[in-house]
């Protein structure tokens, strides 16, 4: 059972064996490439069996099973069909292009394309999920633009595949789109309850969005009118391509989607309506351009738009025994189509033109292959004692009991018998303008028969045509009933594949089309001629156009939305978030909680007002920058007081250290840029902005407020009560940073070193315009380094350290820690670099900061990694309590080896920043003038 | 208390917002860390404000919450990281570009000041 889920993997693996053997000789990697799919088929066929008994094979591995997403997989009677079909015919097609592709052609690289695509097929027929199905879905969209375009150099080649790729992967979107509103309704993704719950779907009020969006995937893959313009456009593939996707598989896709929905979606007056219509158009359309194309392989790919409609017909038809003919058509048309593609290759290959005009009387030199090709021929038109004989019968069989028009179901025998006089014509010319009709005209070359074995899976295909033709039941009666009780999901219907069936209508019918077909093809010059009066449009043009037209007015709404300017996108984010915010917070009824506000003291009051002075002096002088600068750091100041206030002194001795930096940073910044900020917001910019940011202030303010005075149910617990039992300190914000919470702390300072070494990158190499006055003409001051300023800060040097040591240690159990002391660190050694300027402290203080940064992040990784050796987990910490004497008891702990490095880490990015910012100001001196 | 909390909260992040909305870029970078200062303190506020309660064992009755204090204790310092990058960018883009408007080009707007902001020589 298991080996259900490794059936369609095991081509996947099969992508690399050509790119692995295409160093070896063609035929080598021709023969490893097969040996995969070819395994997949024995397998598949040691189901068959089974599967013929009336068993279904399921398989699933599941991944999300909350969301119902699964690797699932099944074997029943149609996936039986359709994988025999998309392996055998894949192999034959692999030993085909063996001789087809010149040595010009990477054979690895389109073998791979090849397999890839088989893989995807086989996804898509064995999938038993309907996201999975659809996934398989749009990646044989991918790999056939991969195989469509393989001849990338030729324009038709690029142009088809894109074409191709635009209606398929179109048509994907909407049948995903389908799909999930399908599996919403059903309530579950799997195709079993979907095929189960076919009642409940047809009864549902979403059925006919259902329904349309999931026959817009099957159609556009189908080819059906009016999508069908793609098909031809794709024959600029490699014939073996075509023989292999546009005959048997690829587009057989949106067939078997049809199918396998049968039983879920089909039955329905809008079902037969939508497809049994579509059917009918796709098959008289393309019957009929195929008499008039000239290239032989666009009449193939009309023939197949033609003869996909008539399986989509029979589908929508609505009876049992339409279903059977279907599937039976599937087969049929696979085999005959397939080998009829090959043919047309081999003529291609062999001399040199694909145009019936230049073709004529090749009898005469490639007798053999044009036997074969006229069986094929023949099974196209459906002559007796051919498959395609059997199968169309059985159509127009259909077409005379059915009732899906009510008074005017008639047509439909009737307009079904017109096709099939198209297709005689249209096999009759194949037949007659390439063997016959006189002499060979410019050929590039002169025609003979092809290689031994390029014959070989012609022979075999129309061997096929021959023996189920005679033979029906023998050969594919078993797997036909099969594929029809798993399409019906139930018992098939009684149904004789006979060749005879007596003097009936439907003999009637055949004799007609191929009476009609021999006249019209005999009077062919007519039709020309009157074909001719019409203008001739072609549907890539217009595809073109269209897509032209698409992208011109994408660019235009691009334009206007993306106009380059910031302040717009970021107005545009904000506004956004404040629409989605407030309306939210629109449902909260009260502002207020339940929770007691803490009074109100006169200190407190004092701050606030400070705050928020200095706040909006900043920004009433923003355009002063130094003056906002000051005002800057004394919200900066009282922000470390409310963390002092509110029980967090470690916040506080973080905000006030880093506040330090901040200021030193922005104004060694502000050295470099303009003093001062021009005059340029136009009023009506300010009062849009002011009203957003009071607006959002506001928003702000009130979720704040709203939080604070609601209880708290906090998660903190937990720390509190192992801090000391679990990381052996009493600071538990500490412990946390070092231990609990370890892990994002190692990110962080991570995220601080690369923000450093970037900052670095970006130093490096400025040219900045150096300014020898400030703004307003005043040079600066001559005394650079004061002498007063130089004494103090040497003698406070070694008091900082000690202070930052003293913070660090005691960490662990009082305010204080790593990142403080690092911060501490900082500004002690940045002191030195303003009192004495770089190049005095480049002799004296040599310290690589990158290393630093380095060591800091390894020390603090190690230390994690250290846990693993004594068993435990990523950056689980140990600690111990020693006595020595004079010092007495003293604790270690694994987490300050962790601390150090945060330490390490901190200290060498701010230094990394800010002496190298600062080293601008004196070793490197630009001369470059401004040049705005 | 709170409410005068949640008033400074709301007024530090418009002020930010109105700055960071500005078309130069050090009033930009000024505005970010004001906003930056408004972000630290609500997310402080998550954790409820108390008086004399810091997450230290053994130091007081009961504590504060000291998640949200950690994670604003990393915030400080990748704060200041994001504001030296910012302004650092500022420094080469104006170096590079040769004027200091956010978009990198100077608006086209006939009699503006803008020749001022590269200073004189």
């Amino acid at each position: 059972m298991s080996s259900l889920i490794w059936l369609p993997f095991l081509p996947l693996l099969g992508t690399l064996i050509p790119l692995i053997t295409a160093r070896f000789s063609r035929t080598a990697c021709a023969f490893m490439t097969a040996a995969l799919p070819a395994l997949t088929l024995f397998l598949v066929l040691t189901h068959a069996g089974d599967i013929f008994q009336g068993e279904r094979f399921q398989a699933a591995l599941p991944w999300i099973p909350a969301i119902g997403l699964e690797l699932a997989f099944r074997l029943d009677g149609l996936a039986l069909l359709f994988s025999i079909l998309i392996l055998g015919i894949g192999l034959l097609v692999i030993l085909y292009a063996r001789y087809y592709l010149s040595a010009k052609d990477s054979i690895g690289k389109f073998y791979s394309y090849l397999i890839l695509f088989m893989f995807a097929m086989l996804g898509v027929v064995l999938s038993d999920n309907l996201i999975q199905l659809w996934f398989f879905w749009e990646l044989t969209s991918i790999s056939s633009f991969l195989l469509i375009s393989f001849w990338g150099h030729k324009t038709e080649a690029r142009k088809g595949a894109r074409m191709a790729l635009t209606v398929t992967g179109a048509g994907g979107l909407a049948l995903l789109a389908g799909l999930l509103i399908l599996g919403n309704t059903v309530g579950s993704f799997s195709l079993q309850d979907v095929l189960d719950s076919g009642e409940l779907i047809k009864a549902s009020a979403n059925y006919p969005i259902i329904v349309v969006l999931v026959l817009l995937g099957a159609f556009t893959k189908s080819a059906q009118f009016p999508f069908h313009f793609w098909l031809p456009n794709a024959m600029a593939a490699p014939t073996p391509v075509s023989a292999y996707l546009h005959s048997a598989t690829m587009v057989k896709a949106g067939i078997f989607l049809m199918a396998r929905f049968y039983p879920a979606l089909a039955d329905t007056d809008l079902w037969f309506m939508i497809v049994s219509l579509t059917g009918l158009a796709t098959f008289l359309v393309g019957a009929y351009i195929a008499i008039f194309q000239h290239d032989l392989k666009g009449l193939l790919a009309n023939s197949t738009i033609s003869h996909l409609g008539l399986i989509t017909l029979l589908l929508g038809m609505g009876t049992d025994l339409a279903a059977v003919a279907a599937i039976f058509h599937i087969i049929n048309h696979a085999i005959f189509k397939a080998s009829l593609f090959m043919a047309a290759g081999i003529i291609d290959h062999e001399s040199g033109s694909r145009d019936m005009r230049q073709l004529n009387g090749l009898w005469k030199y490639m007798p053999y292959t044009a036997t074969l090709a006229m069986v094929a021929s023949a099974s196209m038109a459906g002559v007796p004692l051919m498959n395609g004989f059997l199968s169309k019968e059985m159509f127009f069989t259909e077409t005379l009991h059915q009732a899906s028009l009510g008074s005017l179901s008639w047509f439909i025998p009737v307009l079904a018998t017109l096709g099939g006089v198209f297709a005689v014509a249209y096999s009759m010319r194949f037949i007659h303008d390439v063997f016959f009709n006189g002499e060979p005209i410019n050929l590039p070359k002169t025609p003979h028969e092809p290689p031994r074995y390029m014959r070989v899976p012609v022979e075999i295909l129309v061997g096929l045509c021959l023996v189920v033709g005679i033979f029906p039941s023998l050969v594919v009666g078993d797997l036909l009933f099969a594929a029809a009780e798993a399409t019906l999901n139930g018992p098939a219907p009684t149904y004789s594949l006979a060749i005879w069936h007596g003097f009936n209508f439907p003999l009637l019918m055949s004799v007609i089309a191929l009476l009609g077909g021999l006249y019209m093809y005999h009077n062919r010059h007519h039709m020309f001629k009157f074909q001719a009066q019409f203008p001739t449009s072609d549907p890539k043009l217009v595809f073109e156009g269209v897509i032209q037209y698409l992208t011109n007015k994408a660019s235009r709404i691009i334009a206007f939305t993306e106009n380059g300017s910031l302040q717009r996108y970021t107005f545009f984010v904000l506004a956004f978030a404040i629409v989605m915010t407030a309306s939210t917070l629109m449902k909260l009824n009260t502002t207020a909680g339940q929770r007691p506000e803490i009074p109100l003291d006169a200190l407190s009051i004092t701050c606030a007002v400070l705050l928020c002075v200095s706040a909006l002096a900043t920004v009433l002088w923003h355009r002063r920058r130094v003056i906002a600068l000051l005002t800057l750091s004394v919200v900066g100041l009282i922000v470390s007081l409310a963390f002092a206030q509110f029980s967090a002194p470690d916040l506080a001795l973080t905000q006030l250290s880093v506040e330090v930096v901040t200021v030193i940073l922005l104004i060694l910044a502000l050295f470099f840029l303009p003093q001062n900020t021009p005059k340029e917001s136009s009023p009506r910019r300010v009062v849009r902005d002011l009203s957003l940011a009071s607006l959002i202030g506001g928003v702000i303010g009130t979720i704040s407020y709203a939080l604070m005075t609601r209880p708290l149910d906090t998660i903190s617990t937990f720390f509190t009560e192992n801090s000391k039992t679990g990381g052996g300190g009493t600071n538990i914000v500490n412990v946390i940073l070092v231990d609990f919470r370890g892990f994002d702390t190692l990110g962080e300072i991570t995220v601080l070193g690369i923000a450093a070494l970037g900052i670095y990158k970006l130093i490096a190499k400025m040219r900045l315009y150096m300014p020898s006055s400030d703004d307003n003409g005043l040079a600066w001051s001559e005394d650079r380094y004061p002498i007063l300023l130089a004494v103090i800060s040497q003698s406070l040097l070694p008091l900082a350290l000690l202070v930052s040591a003293y913070i660090f240690l005691r960490g662990h159990n009082m305010p204080g820690g790593g990142f403080i002391a690092g911060l501490i660190t900082s500004v002690a050694i940045i002191q030195q670099y303003v009192a004495h300027g770089v190049d005095w402290i480049k002799t004296r203080l040599k310290l690589d900061y990158q290393i630093m940064i380095g060591s800091g992040i390894g020390i603090a990784t190690l230390s994690g990694l250290g846990s693993w050796v004594f068993g435990h987990t990523f950056l689980s910490s140990w600690f111990d309590y020693f006595y020595l004497p004079v010092i007495g008891k003293f604790e270690l702990a694994s987490a300050m080896v962790f601390d150090l490095g945060v330490f390490l880490t901190v200290v060498g990015a701010t230094m990394l920043i800010l002496a190298n910012l600062g080293q601008l100001t004196t070793s490197e001196r630009p001369i470059q003038k401004e040049h705005d | 208390m709170e409410g005068l909390y949640a008033f400074c909260v709301g007024l530090l992040t418009a002020c930010g917002i109105f700055l960071a909305l500005r078309g130069r870029t050090f009033s930009v970078v000024i505005g970010l860390t004001l906003l930056s200062y408004a972000v630290n303190l609500f997310l402080f506020a998550s954790g409820r404000l108390k008086l004399n309660a810091a997450a230290v064992l053994g130091e007081s009755e009961q504590y504060s919450d000291p998640l949200p204090q950690a994670l604003v204790l990393t915030a400080i310092v990748i704060g200041f990281a994001m504001t030296a990058f910012a302004v650092i960018l500022a420094m080469r883009a104006r170096a590079d570009l040769g004027n200091d408007h956010v978009d990198g080009t100077l608006p086209a707007q006939p009699g503006d000041a803008s020749k001022k902001s590269g200073g004189s020589q």
